[in-house]
Parts: structure tokens; C-alpha cells; sequence
């Protein structure tokens, strides 16, 4: 399989290396002269000293006959840019995307990057599974990142503590899917009553996470507790 | 009133936010360093923000949202087109333009329906009717005779997907060369 890969910093560097022992065909576009001469100094005449985001350095690497362009450059507006022009000028059939921001995730999705990869959402959810928590979880992203699988803690003081299904003002766009108790899957039923301890997976559409949180585990999530990382925060 | 945003306070955003507000719109304008303000007229009235206009926190911020007009005029071709593409897929501004120096990129983005701003093919253009090379234009900016405000006609390049995005406001420009999408 031919794969470019954009971006010779950490990840780009281990990336191409990882590629080329496991048998592929590998172009490395690092910009920068002195990083590329580096990497070159190791791995050999497969890092082009070229700046990706170019159409005409793209096309110089074979754009064109590549199976994956994957962009791991430090800054997600590049990673944006080799993509689009990867998947629109030469009709790559997948592209890849490190994201360092969390919020471009959707808008990339959306914008036709076939995957994504963001290190800081993937450290957050490793985070977020080791501590107790009053807020919603986000397990996955789903139907192209307007669907939440969400994990949800029921609380002593949660309003659904000790109330039933019907007994509480879902969302439009939102449904409760299962239980966890006592390290047991069990189906939501009518009947059903929440305790606290409980685990509830729902999938819950993007915008209306802050009620479900209200209904589910109480307060709305936006004091700044919520599990989203804002851009202030993202890992740089 | 017309609520316009402008990412950028360089020598092209700091004019543009002056002409704009002189004009009446609603300005803000958005830098990473705030010391690019100092571009701005003492008596500006807009609002100036630092921040990184790539992210979606600071342009909601700044009030995208329902914005008429947006403007990615940074020194980053890469920087304009996200910011450019966070303003009309994620907060649906309909006019938006984006700056983008490599014309390669540039026309690459026009066939993908975003209306982009090249100031290489701008000044080769100009430099080209100055030349003679461009028989009936004459380059504007570089007319010894006509001083500043000599002048062509605009032109406005159609990309192939046209998505009911409006530059008129920005064309009004004689030398703007605007490649809509």
C-alpha cells in the first residue's frame, strides 16, 4: 500500500518509521530543511522536503496513486488543508487527521476527512474513565459526530434517583439505552427504577446534551464541569 | 445593521475594519497578538478581540454566529481556510472570503465552492496590464497617470458550485480579484 505521510515531527517520524518495517510503501513531507535532513539521515530518500499543504508537492509524491494521506503535522489548519486537497484534487480514497482541538472534529468529519485522530480527546476519555464522575462521559461519536454515546453516573442527589423512565423529561433527539448495575448490562424497562450508583448509556444528540445532563445527574453541565474540552484547554 | 468579521489585523484587515465601519457595519475584528491593533484607527469604534479566529470558542465569541459578512485575512493560507470554513459550515455565514497567497490552494478551494482572495494572481494581473500584456486594462495601483484610481472592471470569477454566496460587498474593490465559489 502507498501512504504519504504529511508532518516529521514526533508522530510523523514514528509513524513512517512503523510503516516502513511493517512493509509499505512510504513519502514522508516534512517543510522544515533541518527536520528532514534528520529523518532522512535514518530512514533513507523517502522524506521529501516539501511543504504538503501544496497541491504541486502532493503531486510531485504521487498524490495521485497514494491509498492513504495521512496528516499529523502539529497544527490542525494544516492537517485540514493536505486533506481537502488529498481527497479532492487526487481523489485519495482515505485520509487521516490528527486534531489537536477537539471542536474540529466535526467540522473535518463534515468537511470529508475519513478519520480523525485527536490525542487530546483520547487522553480525556482515558481520564475521564478513572474518576468518579457528575458529569457525562462521551464514549463515542456517532452518525458522522452529531450523535453522543454518553455515559452518565446516577448521583445521591440526582433527580432521576429513585424515579422511572417516564418519570423524566428526556430531550427530543435522546434515549436511554441501557443499564449498567452492580457490573451488569440490564435493559431500560417502564418499570425500571433508577438508583444511585447507576450507570445509564444513552445516545443523545450533540445539542441536547446540557438537558440530559440536568435530567440525568442534575445542574446543566456548563459550569465548566462538563467533559468537553474547551479550546483553552486543549492540549497545544 | 451588517455584523461583519474579520480575522486578522494586518495592514488588508486593518483597512478593510476601518473602510467597513466608516461604512456603518458592526466590526470585529480578531488577532493573536494584540499589538496588531495598533494598525487600527485611534478612533475606531469596532470591537478588537485577541484570539486565535481558527477556534470556535473565540469566533462564537466575537459574535459569528449570525454574522453577515466574514473575512480570514491572515498571513496563514491554511489558517484562513479553516477559519474561512468554521465561519460558513459550522456557523452558516453566507458571505465569506477567504485569503489565500498560493493560487494553486486558492483555485483548489474556489472548485470547492469557498470565494477566495489572491493577492499573487491580484499583482501578477496588475503587473501584467501595467506590462501591456493585458490590451484594454489598465493596472490600477501602478497607472503613473492615473495615480492611485485608475482602474479596471471588476472581475469575478464563478467556481463551479456556486451555494448562493454573495461578495458584491467586497468587490467593489476595481483591482480585487475575487474567485467566488
Amino acid at each position: 500500500m502507498y501512504i504519504i505521510v504529511v508532518g516529521g515531527g514526533k508522530v510523523g517520524y514514528y509513524l513512517t518509521k512503523e510503516l516502513l518495517a511493517a512493509g509499505h510503501e512510504v513519502v514522508l513531507l516534512e517543510k522544515d530543511p533541518r527536520r528532514a535532513r534528520q529523518i532522512a539521515d535514518e530512514v533513507g530518500s523517502i522524506v521529501l522536503n516539501r511543504d504538503g499543504c501544496e497541491g504541486k508537492h502532493l503531486a510531485d509524491a504521487g498524490a495521485n496513486r497514494a491509498s492513504i494521506v495521512a496528516a499529523v503535522t502539529g497544527d490542525d489548519e494544516d492537517n485540514l488543508v493536505v486533506c481537502q486537497m488529498a481527497k479532492h484534487h487526487f481523489d485519495v480514497p482515505r485520509t487521516i487527521a490528527r486534531v489537536n482541538n477537539p471542536q474540529n472534529e466535526v467540522l473535518f468529519r463534515h468537511l470529508g476527512v475519513d478519520e480523525i485522530i485527536s490525542p487530546t480527546r483520547m487522553i480525556l476519555a482515558s481520564v475521564e474513565q478513572d474518576i468518579p464522575v457528575h458529569e457525562l462521559l462521551h464514549l463515542a461519536q456517532l452518525g458522522g459526530g452529531d450523535l453522543e454515546l454518553i455515559e452518565a453516573q446516577i448521583a445521591d442527589d440526582s433527580p432521576a434517583a429513585g424515579r422511572r423512565p417516564r418519570d423524566i423529561n428526556l430531550p427530543e433527539g435522546c434515549t436511554l439505552f441501557v443499564l449498567l448495575r452492580d457490573e451488569q448490562f440490564q435493559p431500560i424497562r417502564p418499570e425500571t427504577v433508577f438508583e444511585p450508583g447507576d450507570k445509564v448509556i444513552a445516545i443523545s444528540r450533540t445539542e441536547c446534551e446540557a438537558q440530559l445532563h440536568r435530567e440525568l445527574i442534575g445542574t446543566d453541565g456548563t459550569d465548566g464541569g462538563q467533559s468537553r474540552v474547551g479550546a483553552g484547554e486543549a492540549v497545544s | 445593521m451588517t455584523r461583519s468579521i474579520i480575522v486578522g489585523c494586518g495592514r488588508v484587515g486593518a483597512g478593510l475594519a476601518e473602510s467597513l465601519e466608516q461604512a456603518g457595519h458592526d466590526v470585529a475584528i480578531i488577532d493573536v497578538n494584540s499589538d496588531a491593533f495598533n494598525r487600527l484607527p485611534s478612533d475606531f469604534r469596532g470591537r478588537a478581540m485577541r484570539g486565535d479566529g481558527t477556534d470556535e470558542d473565540v469566533l462564537r465569541r466575537a459574535g459569528a454566529e449570525g454574522a453577515d459578512r466574514f473575512f480570514a485575512l491572515t498571513e496563514g493560507d491554511n489558517r484562513n481556510v479553516l477559519a474561512a470554513q468554521l465561519a460558513s459550515e459550522t456557523f452558516g455565514v453566507r458571505n465569506v472570503v477567504a485569503k489565500v497567497n498560493d493560487p494553486v490552494r486558492a483555485e483548489a478551494y474556489t472548485a470547492l465552492g469557498l470565494a477566495t482572495i489572491c493577492r499573487t494572481t491580484m499583482m501578477v494581473e496588475a503587473l501584467e496590464a501595467y506590462s501591456g500584456l493585458r490590451p484594454g486594462t489598465r493596472a490600477r495601483g501602478v497607472d503613473p497617470a492615473r495615480g492611485h484610481h485608475g482602474g479596471h472592471e471588476p472581475r469575478v470569477e464563478r467556481g463551479s458550485d456556486a451555494r448562493g454566496r454573495g461578495v458584491d460587498g467586497v468587490a467593489a474593490d476595481p483591482a480585487t480579484r475575487i474567485a467566488r465559489g
